[in-house]
């Protein structure tokens, strides 16, 4: 990659790829709040069902069952925020990569490779939850087209979805470095980007989980 | 970024990919930010002339009642495109040329945070525009107006494909502005010169960097409310659609978001060049630098919470129309002070008046009209009066041709030399702002009245004996005067590139670290980084600033003899850039195109991300 920091002055002394990150991350608050504002303000406005929290009748006397699925869904929620606790481990161990491990303990904690892929492997089971989940309620009766949740609560979780998957691509490249050249305490910062970015889609999750799983 | 105090091995590759070819090549491949200043504001100049004739259309059919000069159909795309073109191809643009060029030099630094990203902006924008602009010339362009309200702009009532352009040609230059935006943020942050504290930066900068928050934080609001109408469009949504319960005011309320600060993000940016102008021409900093700073932030912040006085008519009730029309009065304060800090910069100045300074001056004085006009409307009664009419259509030409173009022309004035190394010809420019002023009030001052007599804006066409024809016969004879004098400004433009007078460094003796440096800026912009001490370090810094100052102002040195390292010209972030567009323009031609667009985004992304930046350091 690009010539390491502490060639270049910076006023703040970081790097500017973390600035703007941080940058990026606030700009991508606004996205989700707007998203997530519309999925509040247009809840309760469908017109038919299906509907996430209560059953519904159609006139023609078909039956929809509360469509979203707390359980499954805390499940995959918790599997996320576990990749979350990997990821920290896999930035600890880059950053530790040269310090010498003299344990089994250590040299596991050690492995930016296991994980890296444990975080990747948590993020994919989360999304194929989410496959899970979308394909069921759309056998259920609710597409992205059915009805304002549908439209709304598609578009919301389809995006969070989608980052997600931008960011275990993320990981998969690292990891492809990694089994490269080896990840080392100079691609901390690489890594350390990364994590920013995962933990970020993390927190909106949680507060996707809240807001639209959680209150009825 | 190794300075000339540290004797460091030529890096033989570095600067040969500047300096030896200046062919077309070496414009597509330039990662140089002062050449991408460049290319912004040529293309944003060829987008004025667009956007001015479509205006020109719009003058000539309502020159007196009952024209038919264009058809109902035809007419609706020209103010779509007129608005969307200046709002989004011209202003935004032509101060993101200034921010290419300008802020990195003014900052003391040697290019932008990350000078492929920056390019990357600049391409996408280019690609964008002609993506959203092209259709005119099918007859098949946007016709649902530059705010586009949904659900006017759904499928149900907009079958076409013109709203189709519109939606997707937006989406692609948002993320043009949230690059750069990052970009700037960054650069402003991470790289000023050791001394360049935050309340010593030029207040150009320092309005640029107000903007750019606003573009990180109001770009993703539009594009989510583009998002949705994408999807009602091709994927069947209901975001939009009233008889599935959806909320008819969604789309207002997410476009103002955004369509507000955008408002700020238009004008700052000129009150940043106006901020170097006066101070240079009056020969005095800038009165009540911390207050401007703190009043430019201030209009930035509270641009967010003053949405929908753009939607009194829509009826929000007493507590939303008072909330809204309070915040918005309030806005008036901040830049009122800045106003009265432009007069008491000049008050007991040195004054010259340049051309860049009777443009500094014709802002001050039309602005001011424009934010007058526009704290009348910030009262809801006046407001339902005026609303949809042609007082509108008079304020908001008073704020963004009295304010940003105006701002914009002394801008161009007066950094030309830094750009050439040439002066534009003053009495060709005297003459330009002159019959410009005039123009511009003839064209639009009668719009006041117009409005107040009633004359809805978009209407195509209208009947005698309303009291309207004089008004608009003025109107549009200003309008074709605007025309003279622009093509007056484009003869002078491009006359003085070749042929205007030798600059020298420094020719309007002002005081900021861009002048400091040879014109045109040489490739590195700094021989030594510079040690800043000062506001104005070529006014009154001390001998750091001096000694810097002394080794940057040497002429004729390159990269190579100064061992200074520049980064690699790439083709790549144009590619990049291509594809994106590409992708989206499968969305209206066929799913494959829009499979094959990201692919080919995807596998250019890598190659770009995993190529080195500049040579290895030694």
């Amino acid at each position: 990659m690009s010539a390491p920091a502490a060639h270049h002055y910076t006023s703040t002394g970081l790097d500017s790829r973390k600035i703007a990150i941080w940058a990026f991350i606030g700009s991508e608050c606004m996205l989700f709040v707007s998203l997530i504002s519309t999925y509040l303000i247009y809840k309760g406005r469908s017109i038919v069902g299906p509907f996430p929290h209560e059953a519904w009748v159609s006139p023609s006397g078909e039956h929809f069952n509360a469509i979203l699925n707390i359980p499954v869904t805390s499940a995959s929620t918790f599997v996320l925020l576990m990749s979350s606790l990997f990821m920290v481990l896999a930035l600890a161990a880059v950053q530790n990569k040269n310090v010498p491990k003299r344990t089994r303990g250590e040299r596991i904690l050690g492995s930016s490779k296991l994980w890296l892929w444990a975080t990747a492997i948590a993020g994919t089971t989360f999304l194929g939850f989410q496959a899970f989940e979308f394909t069921s309620f759309v056998h259920e009766g609710l597409s992205i087209k059915t009805n304002l949740f549908g439209s709304s609560f598609f578009t919301l979780t389809g995006f969070h979805g989608a980052h997600v998957t931008a960011g275990v691509i993320w990981l998969l490249t690292l990891l492809a470095i990694d089994y490269r050249r080896g990840l080392g305490p100079n691609d901390a910062l690489n890594v350390d980007i990364a994590a920013l970015y995962w933990h970020f889609v993390d927190v909106v999750w949680i507060a996707i989980f809240t807001l639209v799983y959680l209150i009825k | 970024m190794a300075t000339t105090a540290v004797p460091t091995p030529a890096a033989p590759r570095a600067a040969s990919t500047y300096d030896e070819n200046s062919g077309l090549w070496s414009w597509l491949a330039t990662v140089d930010h002062k050449r991408i200043g460049v290319l912004y504001l040529f293309t944003a100049l060829s987008f004025f002339i667009v956007g001015g004739l479509e205006a020109v259309i719009i003058r000539a059919q309502l020159q007196g009642p009952n024209g038919h000069l264009v058809s109902a159909e035809t007419y609706n795309q020209l103010f779509t495109m007129h608005g969307t073109t200046m709002v989004f191809l011209v202003i935004m643009p032509l101060s993101a040329a200034f921010f290419n060029f300008l802020i990195p030099l003014q900052i003391g630094a040697r290019d932008v945070a990350f000078p492929r990203l920056n390019a990357f902006s600049y391409w996408v924008y280019l690609f964008g525009g002609l993506f959203i602009t092209l259709p005119i010339f099918f007859h098949v362009a946007p016709n649902g107006g530059w705010f586009g309200y949904a659900p006017l702009t759904t499928r149900a009532f907009s079958p076409g494909i013109n709203i189709d352009f519109w939606v997707i040609g937006l989406q692609i230059l948002g993320i043009s502005s949230l690059a750069a935006a990052f970009n700037f943020i960054t650069t402003i942050i991470n790289l000023r010169a050791p001394g360049m504290t935050l309340m010593r930066m030029p207040m150009f900068t320092w309005m640029s960097f107000v903007v750019q928050f606003l573009i990180i934080l109001a770009f993703p609001v539009i594009t989510v409310a583009l998002v949705f109408l994408l999807f009602d469009r091709f994927f069947g949504t209901q975001f939009y659609e009233i008889a599935a319960g959806a909320d008819p005011l969604l789309w207002q309320h997410l476009f103002w978001i955004f369509g507000h600060p955008e408002v700020y993000i238009l004008i700052l940016p000129a009150f940043g060049l106006v901020s170097e102008i006066i101070p240079t021409f009056s020969k005095k900093p800038l009165f009540g630098y911390p207050v401007m700073v703190y009043s430019g932030m201030l209009i930035g912040l509270l641009g967010f919470g003053v949405w929908a006085h753009h939607m009194f008519a829509v009826g929000m009730g007493p507590i939303g129309d008072s909330v809204f029309s309070l915040a918005t009065m309030l806005i008036g304060i901040p830049t009122g002070v800045k106003i009265f800090n432009w007069i008491g910069t000049m008050a007991q100045g040195h004054l010259r008046f340049t051309t860049a300074m009777l443009f500094a001056i014709g802002l001050v004085a039309l602005f001011t009209i424009g934010g007058i006009s526009g704290v009348m409307h910030s009262s809801p009664p006046a407001d339902l009066q005026q609303t949809d009419s042609y007082f509108i259509v008079a304020h908001f030409h008073y704020v963004l041709f009295g304010g940003s173009i105006m701002g914009i022309f002394g801008g161009i004035y007066h950094y030309f030399p830094k750009m050439t190394g040439r002066l534009m010809d003053e009495k060709l420019g005297k003459i330009h702002f002159w019959l410009n002023f005039i123009a511009m009030n003839l064209t639009f001052f009668p719009m006041h009245f117009s409005g107040m007599l009633g004359m809805p804006r978009r209407i195509y066409t209208y009947d005698s004996g309303q009291g309207w024809d004089t008004f608009n016969l003025i109107s549009s004879i200003g309008a074709y005067m605007l025309v003279v004098s622009s093509a007056l400004f484009a003869y002078n433009f491009m006359r003085s590139r070749k042929k205007g007078e030798i600059a020298g460094s420094n020719p309007w003796d002002a005081g900021t670290l861009e002048w400091s440096i040879p014109s045109p800026a040489p490739e590195y912009n700094f021989a030594t980084i510079p040690q800043v001490s000062s506001r104005y370090p070529l006014w009154e810094g001390n001998e750091k600033d001096a000694e810097s100052a002394r080794i940057n102002s040497q002429e004729g040195k390159t990269a190579e003899d100064l061992h200074i390292i520049l980064p690699y010209s790439t083709i790549k972030p144009l590619i990049v850039a291509a594809s994106l567009v590409f992708m989206f323009c499968g969305l209206i031609t066929s799913k494959a195109l829009l499979f094959v667009g990201a692919a080919m985004m995807v596998v250019t992304l890598y190659s770009w991300l995993l190529s080195p930046l500049e040579p290895e350091h030694h």
